[in-house]
């Protein structure tokens, strides 16, 4: 307990700068995974994808970030065997923090497809399991996050195929396809509002002092669709049919009502991302203020507090501004083949997975949740070429990951145990 | 810290420093659809110079007909080049919504139309042969008639993206379907044009020295199997669709 009293504001302050740090990497590198495809798409320009990801984000990490976060504070070890030494949490969480947030910057000067969310919850079983002891990891948990971490591209897979074919049997595959996708995209519009917001009050603001009932919760959804489909309509009137693009691709027309809808499902993305994504940073950090702040005690408060929320969506702002913008400029060059008919399948499948992933508490990897949604598409042959090395290649960087940052956890551990006793 | 610009396989940059080749980057592979449109208009082109080359043989003008049989190896060497490319840019561990194999098939079908018609006027030139007066207005609507083959090959072909854009199914395969109909007409009025110019060359052959008759029949021949490996590309690609 002393121990907390001397040197808890230092080991705070610690946290706080470090979580900032591991935010300022979500916004940097991850978050242009979101939205790269919208820029490759055409959907959005790269400016307005910053600006997008800079409110969606941050909306998603402040709003919808809660369940996530108290699962990576205290989902995953079991509080019970720190209330003697309520220390080695404080260290056990700042080693994670900075495990994940090295594991991440190494990762990125090599150019390896790393997952936040994975570092961090490698980080704190490897510190919790070997730094302390094997009943400190609340084992039944990690299991149920580690199933999530299969069952998410997997659910994004199949929903991004449902609704591709959809578009298919709906629009595309019809002698009248630009008059069609007039007629149905405002009702995937709609989908994207309430989809979004249904999960969102449902189960995720609960924090922020909001709890809804279901009803409650589904008349707003509504209510949010709606204006949804409002914005959409007026956006998607404005576009007529292009005789010259035409002529050349007889698509490009429908296309561009398409990237109006890619539009929403962008907001959508980055919203979900934030929500599932900002817990890697400020997980940590609040199971950390919670011991400090209440002196050593380990059963802490339900919710977190609302500085901690807005310290992640701030920090994944900056970094997307200060460099995340590049990242998604490099992507979006790159990737050419998404069309807004592909990209919008795959973000809402994606962006819905996600969402309920963190409507439940379920960190999970939005990368590899995209990856899913993709791959659906291309099952639905709405993609002209996938490189199936990749998925070995996902498969590869969980193997390292999980020990990487365990590894690098458990050796900051015993440095701050050393230097603070 | 790698600090050579490296070319990602998408042709994109990569700069030294903090860059990330990332999962969403690498998962997008090359898409050949729009490089076989590319490949097919190059072997229509080399085809179609085969007109301006026949006016040449008829005029026994050799050196113009030089120039234009340079022309015709050009563009043959260029859709050689591109044939090239997109096989290297196919390579295993593809997830396409078509066989990689039937891609490769399709492209190995475009090249030899545009080989064919190489064949051609290497040998017309190489023999300086000449056509008898009498056959030049039958032979040259058959060289026209063997063309239009490919040039509907070709308008099925540039089908292509537009087939991708709607997952190799409904309306647009309908659309593809009734140009192979088409396709197929052509090829017979080629093959009945081709009868007339044999019959003709059969009434005029014994006025003709036989090395020369022989070689001429070998030319029909093969201005005929243009049509015929234009039509072939046709049904190659309509196997994909039956998938």
């Amino acid at each position: 307990m002393e121990i907390i009293s001397q040197n808890g504001m230092i080991l705070l302050w610690l946290t706080i700068a470090f979580g900032f740090f591991m935010a300022w990497g979500v916004g940097a590198n991850d978050v242009a995974n979101a939205m790269g495809t919208s820029v490759g798409a055409g959907a959005l320009t790269i400016k307005q994808a910053v600006i997008v990801a800079a409110i969606f984000e941050f909306a998603g990490a402040y709003l919808a970030g809660g369940q996530v976060t108290s699962t990576i504070r205290k989902g995953i070890i079991d509080p019970i065997i720190f209330t003697d030494s309520p220390e080695l949490l404080v260290y056990g969480m700042i080693s994670a923090l900075l495990a994940a947030a090295i594991w991440l910057m190494v990762a990125s000067l090599k150019g390896w497809p790393v997952s936040t969310t994975h570092s961090i919850v490698g980080s704190i079983v490897g510190f919790a399991a070997v730094g302390i002891s094997v009943d400190a990891v609340s084992w039944g948990s990690v299991g149920t996050i580690v199933l999530s971490w299969v069952t998410s591209p997997l659910c994004a897979g199949i929903l991004s195929f449902i609704l591709f074919r959809s578009v298919q049997i709906l629009i595309l595959d019809t002698d009248e396809p630009f008059a069609r996708a007039k007629k149905y995209i405002p009702y995937y519009m709609f989908l994207v509002g309430f989809v979004m917001s249904m999960v969102t009050f449902v189960k995720g603001l609960s924090h922020v002092g909001l709890d809804l009932s279901f009803m409650e919760s589904a008349f707003y959804s509504i209510g949010v669709g709606l204006i949804i489909v409002v914005i959409g309509v007026t956006l998607q009137s404005k576009i007529t049919i292009d005789e010259n693009a035409d002529k050349d691709f007889h698509y490009a027309s429908v296309e561009k009502v398409f990237a109006v809808l890619m539009i929403f499902t962008a907001c959508g993305m980055a919203f979900a991302h934030g929500s599932n994504d900002v817990a890697n940073a400020i997980g940590p950090l609040a199971a950390v203020n919670s011991v400090i702040a209440s002196g050593g005690q380990i059963s802490s408060q339900a919710a977190i507090p609302v500085w901690i929320l807005f310290l992640g969506g701030a920090g994944i702002t900056t970094g997307l501004i200060m460099y995340g913008h590049k990242v998604i400029a490099t992507i979006g060059k790159s990737i050419t083949h998404l069309t807004p008919s592909r990209g919008f399948a795959a973000e809402l499948a994606a962006g819905t997975t996600v969402v309920m992933a963190s409507a439940t508490g379920m960190p999970i990897s939005t990368t590899h949740t995209l990856v899913g949604a993709v791959l659906g598409v291309g099952f639905a042959k709405g993609i002209a070429a996938i490189n199936m090395r990749v998925v070995r290649t996902i498969f590869i960087s969980w193997v390292i990951t999980l020990p990487a940052g365990a590894i690098l956890a458990i050796l900051f551990f015993h440095i701050l145990k050393a230097i603070f006793g | 810290m790698d600090t050579r610009i490296r070319i990602g396989n998408n042709g994109e940059k990569h700069y030294p420093g903090l860059v990330m080749t990332n999962s969403i980057l690498s998962l997008f592979a090359s898409s050949p659809f729009l490089p076989l449109q590319d490949h097919m208009s190059k072997v229509l082109e080399c085809v179609q110079g085969l007109e301006g080359f026949l006016q040449a043989v008829f005029e026994e003008d050799w050196k113009k007909a030089k120039n234009h049989q340079k022309i015709i190896n050009n563009l043959e060497e260029g859709a050689d080049e591109l044939k090239r490319e997109i096989r290297l840019k196919l390579p295993e561990g593809l997830f396409m919504p078509v066989s990689r194999t039937d891609l490769i098939d399709l492209i190995g079908r475009q090249d030899r139309i545009a080989n064919k018609a190489k064949d051609i006027a290497g040998l017309m030139l190489g023999r300086k042969m000449v056509i008898p007066q009498p056959m030049h207005e039958t032979f040259v609507e058959f060289l026209q008639s063997s063309m239009s083959v490919c040039v509907k090959a070709n308008q099925i072909i540039q089908e292509l993206d537009e087939l991708l854009e709607t997952g190799f199914r409904g309306y647009e395969v309908r659309k593809v379907e009734s140009l192979i109909f088409e396709l197929d007409d052509l090829e017979d009025q080629a093959d009945s044009h081709e009868r007339e110019v044999r019959l003709q060359l059969f009434s005029l052959e014994d006025e003709i020295d036989p090395i020369k008759v022989i070689f001429l029949y070998k030319i029909i021949d093969w201005i005929g199997e243009v049509a015929n490996r234009a039509q072939t590309v046709g049904h190659r690609l309509h196997l994909m669709l039956a998938r």
